[in-house]
């Protein structure tokens, strides 16, 4: 069997590569030669699927976990997500990379080497079909291999992969390898899955210490198959016989509930925090503008939409470098909205300070040639930014609590950027004369400070976060012309909430208001959620019209 | 005799007369012109041209709603097309019943969307819309109903200025996302549509379509004044104070928040009828009229007309809205840019609006 070769401790494994690369120089031929007549097998064994039924395709996926070729994992991995076909010109089978949203060209991967191989269009390739049945059985082979794989996480994946469908074999296996593992969270899953078999022996005692084992879990499986020992039949029996067994079952159910419960708190407090950093990210550029200057910057999202564009150019003009093309985008987002921004300050917003409404007007006017500009240059389609390796997948912190990676970047970038925000105000001269401008123009400028100039970058610079935003929001939602209508609501929202000129209050503001809506959501819906919230917030306006946070002494009454 | 100097006023006021007599015209020419001129003559009008006359008078009203508040008492409603939506979906709700078994599934009683929800009765709310007095007191009754809870719940705490804008702002968008839900019974993201009559006339007939133009010439001039009436009453210039100094019109012992509320409720029915006479017109009412970028074009219409003289704010209206027609089927692409450019240089150079441009006779100090 493969996998028995497989199982090694790292020690040995150690000594065995040692061992292998001596046996490589020795017989430096032989390898590539066996390679050649594994791949040749692999492709004539593949050929083969083209025209077997269900029955038949499983007896050839059975041969395949046996041939030993290093590709197999990837191949039955790709056969069960529906992603083998052959090619219609030469039958040769072929993996594809990816088929979501139904691409006209498909990129080809080969078989043997699990090198890219070019791209066809998608009429000129078959897929090879699965049934459930047969998904099922592929899902038990993949999981197989996983068991044996020198990556412990991937092996913990297996595990649980293994657990979802225990029969004799799988259990035979764990069993097996349950001496060899040495990653103790391996080890302890191994555990609860041969205690999860172990619920069905005949000796009450071993069920007790089963159940005993079981309580440490978290997975839902292992809390069904408690409660379903502990249920009543309707003939007033249970599945369960022995009354001690009944009763640790139903301690571990419960303890069971009470941490995923926990787990899902914790779950949804993380999602309110991370839609709440995405609110507080949209809302401090305008709680600058608006906040800090008295402008009604209807142009916000606008400028959103020009940092989403942004990143949208440089993931373009760098395609080879997505992960870094996010990092440069930051900056560059920041410049093309900052001065774009210092632009619309200089002629338009600058004639209308001290009337906030008048700015509102002209600002909209703004954000319409902006929409169309846009339009006009990238056309009314939206546009894809692809989301760099880094960002995607998920920390899997347990079996109850998963947290995917773009949130917990959003949470940190929102707090970084608010960071450097509050530095920027408090430790820079700009900061100074930004908040010298705000509290009192007149004494500013008889203290030297050229408010005019001061106005240009305060609006530049609330532009330019915006823009910053645009980046993030670039990964969270359709990069098109409509992006900023969007938002810019719920940012007004966030600033008045939190109170106007009050960084702080927006940070507040922006969180509770994502936390609320998420708490809200399992109970009411989304959208019922997020009216609620408005509603709620147009009432605490009515209680604090001046928001969280209102600001104090004269400077407020002049708003 | 309050009443009735300012409805002297009202009269003897040139422009006022103007605008009277002009919609009284339009009220007059353009049925004569679409009935009775043969459609091969070159002064025949069509009927959808005279659809889009009566489209556009809808929209003055509105705008003229938002000029009351904004150009006399300083209360910038970001929320408008809220009551105009709602006096819309008051009025659907009324043609809805009227489909009766005529409509794809042939319910007597429910409207098609409730059959393809699959729901059983209908809901309590709407009971009685098959008469069109309820109907038509619900076309006030809610806008008037909405306008006096939010209005007094805020003017009561003293939201103002860009506050009160973002919230009645807020309160538009709430409202959207509500009749977008299915649950909600507006027919969800579809609304209301295939209307077939309205009081036993058929809405696709010409006739029809002349009798609501004329409708709705009435209702604009009614609005027209009374909203002068109230203008030019004591009231209105206590309102003119709220608008230029609220803190002392406050010390000077008028209650303030009273006559806001007053004037907003009036504005949000006016806004209300708007959209109630607006929907059987256009054939549709579906949740995005409540999208807070349908406020904010009415508060450009005034600000193009000019504020603060409700003649400017319908001209306004019809204005922005001819261009519209005229550029999104002309040229689509500028239509954006020229509006954007529209809002900025109004708001730059025009404070006054339009109606600003027309010779200022010097008027006699009231003073």
């Amino acid at each position: 069997m493969l996998w028995s070769e497989l199982q090694v401790t790292p020690r040995l494994r150690k000594d065995v590569q040692w061992l292998l690369l001596l046996l490589f120089v020795l017989w430096g031929a032989r390898p590539v030669q066996a390679q050649t007549e594994q791949d040749a097998t692999l492709q004539s064994t593949l050929g083969e699927l083209r025209d077997a039924d269900f029955p038949g395709k499983e007896a050839i996926v059975e041969r395949l976990t046996k041939s030993g070729h290093p590709s197999t994992r990837a191949v039955l991995t790709a056969f069960f997500e529906d992603r083998l076909y052959y090619r219609n010109d030469n039958q040769t089978v072929m993996l594809v990379k990816s088929t979501e949203g139904d691409p006209a060209s498909l990129d080809l991967i080969d078989t043997r080497t699990l090198k890219e191989a070019g791209s066809i269009p998608a009429d000129q390739v078959t897929k090879i079909g699965t049934n459930n049945r047969l998904r099922r059985f592929l899902r038990t082979a993949i999981a197989q291999f996983g068991l044996s794989n020198p990556d412990a996480s991937i092996r913990l994946e297996a595990v649980r992969e293994v657990l979802r469908s225990l029969d004799e074999s799988n259990i035979a296996l764990l069993r097996e390898r349950v001496d060899v593992e040495t990653d103790p969270g391996v080890k302890k899953e191994i555990g609860i899955a041969l205690a999860l078999s172990e619920l069905d022996s005949a000796d009450s005692a071993v069920r007790l210490a089963a159940v005993a084992t079981l309580r440490e879990s978290l997975n839902n499986d292992v809390r069904n198959k408690l409660a379903s020992m502990i249920e009543k039949s309707p003939e007033g029996t249970y599945a369960e016989s022995d009354e001690s067994v009944r009763a640790a079952a139903a301690s571990a159910v419960k303890h069971i509930d009470q941490w995923r419960l926990f787990y899902s708190g914790i779950q949804t407090l993380f999602f309110g925090l991370s839609l709440g950093s995405v609110l507080v990210l949209i809302a401090i550029g305008l709680a600058i503008t608006f906040g800090v200057m008295g402008v009604i910057n209807m142009a916000h999202g606008e400028l959103m939409m020009l940092g989403a564009y942004t990143t949208y150019v440089v993931q373009q003009s760098m395609p080879n470098y997505v992960g870094i093309s996010i990092l440069v985008a930051i900056p560059a987002a920041f410049l093309v909205a900052a001065s774009t921004g210092v632009l619309i300050e200089r002629t338009i917003i600058r004639f209308l300070y001290g009337r906030p409404l008048e700015t509102l007007l002209a600002t909209f006017g703004v954000s319409l040639i902006l929409q169309q500009l846009v339009r006009s240059v990238f056309s009314a389609l939206n546009r894809e930014v692809k989301t760099p390796d880094w960002m995607s997948g998920t920390l899997q912190l347990n079996e109850a609590l998963a947290i995917t990676y773009n949130r917990l970047y959003i949470v940190l970038f929102t707090l970084i950027v608010f960071a450097i925000l509050l530095v920027v105000l408090k430790y820079t001269r700009m900061g100074l004369d930004i908040r010298a401008v705000a509290q009192n123009r007149a004494m500013s400028r008889a203290m030297g400070i050229r408010s005019e100039w001061v106005d240009a970058m305060t609006f530049g610079l609330g532009s330019g976060i915006a823009g910053v935003a645009g980046v993030a929001l670039s990964q969270l939602t359709n990069v098109g012309p409509n992006l900023g209508q969007s938002y810019i609501i719920d940012s007004f929202m966030v600033v008045v909430f939190g109170g106007v000129g009050n960084l702080w209050g927006s940070l507040v503001g922006g969180m509770s208001m994502g936390i609320v809506n998420k708490l809200l959501e399992p109970y009411s819906g989304a959208v019922l959620a997020k009216i609620l919230v408005l509603v709620a917030l147009i009432l605490f306006i009515q209680r604090r019209p001046r928001g969280l946070f209102p600001q104090t002494g004269r400077s407020s009454e002049n708003q | 005799m309050e009443l009735r100097r300012s409805w002297f006023l009202t009269m003897s006021d040139k422009r006022s007369t103007g605008f009277l007599v002009a919609l009284a015209l339009v009220a007059v020419l353009v049925p004569v012109l679409n009935r009775a001129v043969p459609s091969t003559s070159a002064l025949h009008l069509s009927t959808y041209a005279l659809t889009l006359i009566g489209k556009y008078m809808c929209y003055a009203m509105l705008a003229m709603a938002v000029d009351l508040i904004w150009g006399y008492c300083g209360i910038l409603s970001l929320g408008h097309a809220a009551f105009f939506s709602l006096g819309g979906y008051a009025m659907g709700m009324y043609l809805m019943r009227q489909i009766g078994p005529r409509g794809v599934y042939g319910d007597p009683i429910l409207p098609d969307f409730m059959v393809f929800l699959n729901w059983k009765e209908l809901p309590w709310f709407w009971y009685g819309f098959n008469h069109f007095v309820i109907a038509a007191a619900m076309m006030v009754l809610a806008p008037a109903l909405l306008a006096w809870v939010f209005g007094w719940l805020a003017f009561r705490s003293r939201v103002t200025g860009v506050y009160f804008s973002i919230i009645t702002q807020a309160l538009s968008y709430a409202l959207m996302l509500a009749f977008f839900r299915n649950d909600m019974g507006f027919g969800g993201n579809n609304g209301f549509t295939d209307f077939k009559e309205i009081l036993g006339f058929d809405l696709h007939a010409d006739s029809t379509r002349v009798g609501l133009l004329i409708a709705t010439s009435i209702a604009l001039a009614a609005s027209y004044v009374s909203c002068r009436a109230i203008v030019n009453s004591r009231a209105g210039r206590v309102l003119r104070a709220v608008r230029d100094a609220e803190s002392r019109t406050r010390f000077l012992g008028y209650p303030v928040e009273s006559f806001k509320l007053w004037v907003f409720v009036f504005s949000a029915v006016m806004a209300g009828v708007a959209g109630a006479l607006y929907v059987p017109q256009v054939g549709i009412i579906n949740p995005s009229e409540f999208a807070p970028i349908n406020s904010i074009e009415v508060v450009i219409w005034v600000a193009v007309g000019g504020r603060g003289t409700l003649y400017g704010a319908a001209a306004g209206a019809v204005l922005v809205n001819y261009a519209k027609t005229y550029f999104t089927g002309a040229l689509p692409e500028v239509w954006l840019y020229a509006l954007g450019a529209l809002f900025v240089l109004v708001t730059l150079f025009l404070p006054r609006g339009v109606v600003g441009l027309l010779p200022t006779r010097r008027q006699p100090s009231k003073e």
